[in-house]
């Protein structure tokens, strides 16, 4: 299915809902058969254990979600759909033995890729090796993704190091007073760091000057003193590289010395526990997916927040809501389901040579696969707390009603 | 290379002297097991972790006070320690043994952890973390002060009971020398099953303090072992005062280097101080 490039994201996202809705009725209808025969086998490991398990859990969740989605319908080419997920422990080492594993020994037909990117890179070494097509949902390191088979479900394009610190500052640069400083402080682990070294180029390229440039390890314990750099550099923005709970670790920081960044973003936080801070109001942040509309005017989406919303209340997760994580995961099912739908096959080849050359309505966007790496758009956008909540603000035929870019 | 400010600076090594007291106060336990009782126990992060998870979830869903929930953790891990060290007697477990024992234990307790608390990291909102004081231009956190107070009344505590009272002479004597001691009649069994269930209940201080200040996720619980190690051994073993030295030392100088040069350098002055004190003092550790 190709689209005309010229059309806008927001149009073309309304134009797919004729399509969706088409086929949720088709999906309705009594006459569908329940799929039958030998169940088509998709392997993979999540990080069910380990220091990784607290976000895996929403990617079991959503791929849950689908499969049962999908078994409600007529399955794929009529058949079941099992998925079979093993736990790698948050280990890359382990992964690449279970993708073996699921491979050679569990005769899998399809792979899907496991959570972060040491272990994406792990299976795709494995993926490679027997020629197995992989959709993956969350390789931070797009450069690292070279095998010819392999498919990113999150849209963070070819170079977010450069895309994504220019769409922060652009949205930035809508205020009425813009920056014109910045104190970059990053953590070192891999992903985030090379945004954070992005920012910092992207900031050098568009003119603010840069007070302060930090990093500390993954892991680091004590934020004091980087909080008291931050606050005697008095920086008008602050980029902070920080992933899961390390925003909320420097802002309490922060708070003791009493503190506040007058603009903050954090590269990957854990984004519930940052929206409930107070001290978070106003930071910004990156997302493909937030479940308010436009995102859930796509009734796939909306059914999927409702499902999703209460599954993950039940498994007692801090917070439930639907954002890049569990949207890059359903994507990857729905890119999956696409290429085996379009190709009517199990071909790793045929799917592969298929999603190269066609385009995947997915609820984050329509996906492409035809740039550096299988990459396409770069479809993050910025949110930012508002009143206790994320709220997307930028670009704007994205931003929540009524929403816009807050500064202090 | 910008000069930071004084006030930076002494805010900085303030901040050092708070984390170091934490050190310091996870490492006491460690450091009485290890140098008294000849066992390693590395199941002693495990379960001021477990502290630090009681105390939270006492504090944000049974409402209690954070300090409160002193009077369930220290007799709850007291007891723990005893039936612990009681095992060790009853199987005879070499200190080389009990490292790997502890280490089991530790994987036990941590995944207990996640199974009951799941992997969401947490951080506890109480009232202590937003009382905060002013020395002149520096800030003094109340939790932050709460676990120095701890670190040095409980080391201070322990030393002086070590060095003064009939109870710690005996320990000492059967620390040193157990048969003869049980000569004197000192009942080194009794005095053992004290002394783990006394560090026993200081990591689940320690982890009180923990939840004040830190984030919590089971996977943390390895997090503090290395740095923690290294303030034990630099300042010696069964020495009671010594954690909490190096444990200031190591966190001062974690400080200041975070202040002053690359917060990414601060993991290399733990080991560093660790390394010098081997090659000067082996010996003696």
């Amino acid at each position: 299915m190709n689209v005309a490039p010229t059309m806008k994201a927001a149009p073309r996202f309304a134009a797919s809902l004729a399509a969706t809705v088409l086929g949720l009725g088709i999906a309705a209808s009594p006459a569908l058969a329940a799929p039958s025969g030998p169940p088509i086998r998709i392997g993979s490991t999540l990080s069910l254990t380990g220091p990784l398990s607290g976000t895996a859990i929403i990617h079991r969740i959503a791929g849950e979600i689908y499969v049962e989605q999908l078994n409600k319908k007529d399955g794929l080419l009529g058949r079941p759909v099992e998925w079979i997920v093993k736990d790698d422990q948050s280990k890359p080492d382990l992964t690449r033995t279970l993708y073996e594993q699921l491979i050679t020994v569990d005769k899998v037909d399809l792979v899907i890729g496991p959570y972060a990117t040491p272990n994406i890179v792990s299976a795709m070494g494995v993926a490679q090796r027997y020629n197995k097509m992989l959709v993956h949902h969350t390789m931070g390191i797009p450069s690292l993704a070279k095998y010819e088979m392999q498919f990113p479900a999150w849209s963070v394009g070819a170079n977010p190091e450069t895309t994504v610190p220019n769409t922060v500052l652009d949205a930035l640069a809508t205020l009425p007073r813009p920056p014109k400083t910045i104190a970059i402080v990053t953590s070192k682990f891999p992903s985030v760091y090379l945004m954070s070294k992005g920012a910092q180029e992207v900031a050098k390229k568009r003119g603010l000057a840069e007070v302060l440039f930090l990093e500390w390890e993954f892991g680091n314990r004590d934020y004091g003193p980087i909080a008291n750099r931050v606050k005697d550099a008095k920086p008008e923005f602050v980029w902070v590289g920080a992933i899961g709970l390390e925003g909320n670790q420097l802002l309490d920081a922060m708070k003791k010395i009493d503190y506040l960044p007058p603009l903050h973003f954090y590269m990957y936080p854990a984004p519930g526990p940052l929206a409930k801070l107070p001290e978070a109001s106003n930071a910004l942040a990156a997302s493909i997916f937030e479940q308010h509309p436009p995102f859930t005017n796509n009734p796939v989406a909306a059914e999927f927040v409702r499902l999703y919303n209460d599954r993950a209340a039940k498994a007692g997760l801090a917070d439930n809501s639907v954002e890049t994580q569990a949207a890059a995961s359903y994507s990857t099912w729905q890119v999956l389901e696409a290429a085996i739908t379009a190709t009517k096959s199990l071909d790793d080849k045929a799917m592969s040579d298929w999603l190269k050359k066609n385009q995947v309505d997915t609820i984050q966007g329509r996906l492409r696969f035809d740039r550096t790496n299988n990459y396409g758009d770069d479809l993050m956008r910025v949110k930012q707390v508002q009143k206790g909540q994320w709220v997307t603000v930028w670009p704007k035929e994205w931003a929540a009603p009524g929403a816009k870019i807050l500064g202090q | 290379m910008t000069l930071p400010s004084a006030t930076l600076l002494a805010q900085a090594v303030l901040s050092g002297v708070f984390i170091g007291a934490l050190y310091g106060l996870l490492g006491l336990g460690l450091s009485l097991s290890w140098g008294m009782l000849r066992q390693i126990n590395l199941a002693h992060f495990a379960l001021a972790f477990l502290g630090a998870y009681l105390t939270h979830h006492l504090t944000s869903v049974a409402h209690w006070d954070p300090l409160a929930t002193l009077l369930l953790i220290v007799p709850g891990f007291f007891a723990f320690g005893a039936l612990l060290h009681w095992v060790f007697a009853r199987f005879a477990i070499t200190p080389f043994n009990s490292l790997l024992v502890t280490f089991g234990l530790t994987v036990i307790i941590e995944s207990a952890i996640q199974w009951i608390w799941t992997a969401d990291p947490r951080m506890l909102d109480s009232a202590y973390g937003h009382v905060k004081f002013k020395l002149g231009a520096l800030y003094v956190p109340l939790p932050e002060l709460l676990t120095l107070a701890f670190a040095t009344t409980l080391s201070t505590a322990t030393w002086a009971a070590l060095r003064f009272t009939d109870l710690g002479r005996a320990m000492r004597a059967a620390a040193e020398d157990a048969p003869t001691a049980a000569a004197f009649g000192v009942d080194e069994r009794r005095l053992s099953l004290l002394l783990s269930g006394v560090s026993a209940a200081f990591a689940g201080v320690a982890g009180l303090c923990l939840a004040l200040s830190f984030t919590l996720a089971p996977s943390q619980v390895y997090a503090w072992i290395g740095v923690v190690f290294a303030a034990v051994m630099i300042g010696g073993l069964g020495n009671p005062l010594g954690p909490l030295v190096a444990g200031i030392v190591i966190g001062v100088s974690e400080s200041l280097t975070m202040a002053i040069t690359a917060p990414a350098w601060a993991p290399l002055v733990s080991f560093s101080l660790l390394i010098a004190v081997l090659l000067a003092r082996a010996e003696k550790i």
